[in-house]
């Protein structure tokens, strides 16, 4: 904290007070774009702490997930009051929803695909991904699972709406594959959750 | 299709990100307050740090369809108007400065703050600060590679408003 000095205080005449026009005409910002990027670096730059910060890059990928849990288990009543979506019937339901997700918070709608034959685990393909928009992965960091933070984020909210779901990445962009892939796996209702009295 | 429906009406401002954001930023802030070694004094400089390779690079973006810049005054007004009101909202509401490399930004309503307390709360005033060290490393970043290599500091008197001073370093 600077306390200022006193005579800096009493310099009236140098004080320069600010106008609210100064805006420049032209060029202006693209605010989603400017959003979307400051998101994107951020997230870069907090690879990058974490990986000065632990030796093993299994330990990076396993924090990125618990971030993204922290995050998730916040980010659905987000999602919720967003778009008003109520209960998912079922889980192709669910996978639609996600795809929503993601459409509101990253700006991209992946594809649905891969669907087993049970209909309990399905693949999100990703064409473009603007976690790794300015990303390439150096030799060393191979097992670095750069977007693990995605598994996090949609097992934290798959549970405060009481389903358990695991998912991991089977293909990845930054690991030269045409597409990124994360593969859903439904696991199971957590029924216990839900309070005595509420659907 | 009920799917399309929802994604028309699906963030069309951005807003979306902009959330996400606050939510990566506060697990940002909890994990470096989980690796601090002593909880005495808080470890803000891995934050700090974050902000400004952040800061650098974005402006390094921004700043590429914009024209030169005429002074250092001019960058500082850059920074208050368009820099700010496109990650925060908001245009900083007030700024002043000695003319000699110190300038003060006044936010009277700081976005990372908005949601921690209203009207002069001061229930979690000894914890804000935290929230804070990230954007003076944006704030920091951003100049440094505008040409301005400065130190930035931030102070809060009450919630959700803040002061940051910004002392640019003379050649």
């Amino acid at each position: 904290m600077i306390v200022l000095s006193s005579t800096w205080r009493d310099s009236k005449r140098h004080l320069f007070k600010f106008s609210q026009e100064m805006s420049r005409a032209g060029s202006r910002l693209d605010s989603k774009k400017v959003n979307s990027e400051l998101f994107t670096l951020t997230y870069g730059a907090l690879v990058a702490q974490l990986l000065k910060d632990y030796e093993n890059i299994d330990d990076v990928n396993k924090q990125l997930e618990r971030m993204g849990y922290n995050m998730g288990i916040r980010l659905i009543e987000d999602f919720l009051a967003r778009t008003g979506s109520g209960r998912c019937y079922d889980f192709r339901d669910t996978a639609e929803k996600i795809q929503t997700g993601f459409k509101i918070f990253l700006g991209i709608t992946p594809t649905i695909t891969n669907w087993s034959t049970a209909g309990d685990e399905f693949s999100l393909c990703f064409e473009s991904n603007p976690l790794t928009e300015f990303v390439e992965l150096p030799d060393h960091c191979l097992n670095l699972k750069y977007c693990n933070i995605l598994t996090g984020v949609l097992r934290g909210a798959c549970e405060m709406v009481q389903m358990e779901v695991a998912s991991w990445f089977v293909q990845d962009q930054l690991k030269n594959d045409s597409v990124t892939e994360l593969r859903v796996k439904f696991i199971k209702r957590l029924e216990d959750a839900i309070p005595a009295g509420e659907d | 299709m009920k799917q399309q429906g929802l994604d028309s009406k699906a963030d069309p401002t951005g807003e979306g990100v902009q959330s996400l954001f606050e939510y990566l930023h506060a697990e940002m802030v909890t994990y470096v307050l989980s690796k601090a070694d002593n909880d005495k004094e808080e470890e803000l400089s891995r934050l700090e740090w974050m902000g400004y390779s952040v800061g650098y690079r974005i402006i390094e973006r921004l700043s590429r369809e914009w024209s030169r810049f005429k002074d250092e005054l001019d960058i500082i007004k850059f920074i208050c108007t368009d820099f700010w009101s496109t990650l925060y909202h908001k245009q900083i509401d007030n700024l002043r400065t000695n003319h000699h490399g110190i300038y003060m930004l006044q936010d009277n309503e700081f976005r990372l703050l908005a949601n921690i307390g209203s009207k002069g709360s001061k229930q979690y005033l000894r914890e804000s600060p935290r929230l804070l060290a990230f954007s003076c490393g944006l704030l920091r970043g951003s100049l440094a590679n505008l040409g301005a290599v400065s130190t930035v500091t931030a102070e809060i008197s009450a919630l959700p408003s803040c002061i940051f001073h910004i002392k640019v370093q003379r050649m």
